[in-house]
């Protein structure tokens, strides 16, 4: 078939909504405005380690490495009563799994809101029960919250897809050979779900650390993140030099994490197939 | 004994992920405007929402660039499929990581750099950028619910049919076009949620007050809780949910013809 040419319009697009906004982030991070016009420099990566700035970095990479500790925690087991075959309806369980994530993570990060909030169910319950109200919502909780309720999914599924593909018979194997549930568990099932566990911890960490939302809606923007900076650049500071030069910092932490990933899929599940 | 803790961690999982949706939704039927406590069913919220000019025109800009992002992301992905269907190897590949890329970065680098461009080229931000924005989000997807369904399509029937006198576009109209189908309806309908549900690229592409349900629901919500909110989320959660239980049909179903 010659029709190599069909996908024309897609490169084409393609390099113009793409390629080329990339580029021009690259550039304007390595630029600044002087007088004389803009000038190539390294300053805004520069700025980007000032205390103010790398406190900011800091946080957001803290704030997301605790939701992403928390959502393993949780969704580890799980990922496990998911992909055991006890329940009838398994894909009905997985289904309604994955319909929360389908609504608008601001409308879910908005129910919180909803919940948390000074005159919200959460308080009027402990009202209710005599207890003085407390200040659930703009909290640095809150926020850590948000991100584990938005992001669970993306911990629990990929878990979920590589325990259902393990083998039952080097489970038995292992039990007759002596080992007990707690062994099975250490020895055999948790090494064989690593390739799982690695890309659920990418897929929470990821947009935890670059969310502006659920800081700015649980936070109350009292916990500037790495996103809020970035919005905060280049919709109200207008400095669109540093917003780049974050930016460009934001995506390359990502790639090298994908990078890694990618490496450690192939050593585990790519190695065993080819 | 075992069993039975599964169950309940398993209920309580389910609980916090469905309480906060579920009274979301109850909360938007409740008459008063205080959030704690019930005071009766009202569909007020959702005449407030008919009446409120904002919102409605936000809800008519939302769906109207749904629809042609997802028409014209389904076109360009559809033939861009076709045509990375036949490509090298190599070459297949190269492209094939272009493709993730968007998929993978994050919406805020996606949404403020095509912001720069837009501005670098003076296009004024509004409903158009906002629909280039999300065609440009909308193709790879596509692309890759087409992909599979040439994988599996048979090398020949190309061939054959232009043995039998069709010219290449009848052949393509006529006996790929309908053999792909499946995966081109369902890269719309993955495309046109997906434009649904976008808040944070529309966010940086628009201005010049053109807004979508999920711009203007941050904007509400910014300034607090809103009744209003949580009728809008009602009816977009519905919605997407339809839609959702819609593609898992049609994707089972396929699944089915194929195991016959």
């Amino acid at each position: 078939m010659k029709s190599k040419w069909l996908s024309f319009p897609y490169l084409v697009w393609m390099l113009i909504f793409i390629f080329i906004p990339l580029l021009l982030v690259l550039y304007f991070s390595l630029t600044i405005r002087t007088p004389d016009g803009l000038v190539f420099s390294f300053d805004n990566f520069r700025r980007f380690f000032e205390p103010i700035y790398l406190k900011v970095f800091l946080r957001s990479v803290y704030l997301a490495l605790i939701s992403t500790v928390i959502c393993l925690a949780l969704g580890y087991p799980m990922a496990m009563i998911l992909a055991g075959n006890n329940f009838k309806r398994k894909n009905v369980m997985v289904f309604l799994f994955v319909v929360p994530m389908w609504m608008n993570f601001l409308l879910r990060t908005y129910a919180w809101m909803t919940l948390l909030e000074r005159q919200g169910l959460l308080n009027t319950f402990l009202t209710f029960l005599g207890l003085p109200p407390l200040n659930l919502l703009y909290t640095q909780e809150a926020v850590v919250l948000g991100m584990v309720y938005n992001f669970l999914p993306f911990m629990v599924l990929p878990i979920y897809s590589v325990l259902r593909k393990i083998d039952r018979q080097l489970i038995e194997a292992a039990a007759d050979l002596g080992a007990d549930q707690m062994t099975i568990f250490r020895r055999v099932i948790f090494p064989l779900s690593l390739p799982g566990v690695m890309s659920g911890i990418t897929m929470v960490f990821m947009p935890a650390v670059t969310t502006f939302v659920i800081s700015r809606l649980l936070g109350g923007g009292q916990f500037t993140l790495i996103g809020n900076l970035i919005e905060q650049q280049f919709l109200f500071v207008g400095d669109w030099h540093f917003g780049s030069a974050i930016s460009m910092v934001m995506m390359v932490i990502i790639l090298l994490s994908m990078g890694v990933l990618s490496r450690y899929d192939k050593e585990h599940e790519g190695g065993g197939l080819w | 004994m075992k069993e039975y803790l599964k169950r309940i961690y398993a209920m309580l999982i389910y609980l916090f992920l469905y309480a906060p949706i579920l009274i979301l939704i109850v909360f938007s039927f409740n008459a008063s405007k205080s959030r704690g406590v019930w005071s009766g069913f009202t569909l007020h919220w959702y005449s407030e929402l008919l009446k409120d000019r904002q919102i409605l025109s936000a809800l008519y800009n939302t769906i109207l660039i749904a629809v042609l992002s997802a028409l014209i992301a389904t076109l360009i992905g559809t033939a861009a499929a076709i045509g990375i269907h036949n490509m090298k190897k190599l070459k297949k590949k190269v492209i094939m990581n272009l493709t993730y890329l968007p998929v993978v970065s994050p919406d805020i680098v996606t949404g403020l750099s095509l912001m720069i461009l837009f501005v670098f080229v003076k296009l004024q931000l509004g409903f158009l950028s906002l629909l280039l924005a999300h065609i440009t989000f909308n193709i790879p997807y596509v692309i890759l619910s087409v992909l599979p369904k040439l994988k599996q399509l048979d090398k020949h029937l190309y061939e054959a049919a232009l043995d039998l006198g069709a010219t290449p576009l009848e052949a393509y109209r006529k006996v790929i076009l309908p053999e792909i189908m499946p995966g081109v309806v369902t890269g719309m309908l993955l495309a046109f949620t997906l434009s649904l549900d976008d808040f944070v690229i529309s966010f940086f592409t628009t201005g010049s007050g053109v807004s979508t349900l999920s711009i203007t629901v941050y904007s509400m919500a910014r300034r607090g809780i809103n009744p209003k909110i949580n009728a809008i989320s009602t009816i977009l959660f519905v919605t997407v949910l339809l839609l959702l239980i819609i593609v898992n049909i049609r994707m089972s179903g396929n699944h089915n013809k194929k195991e016959r």
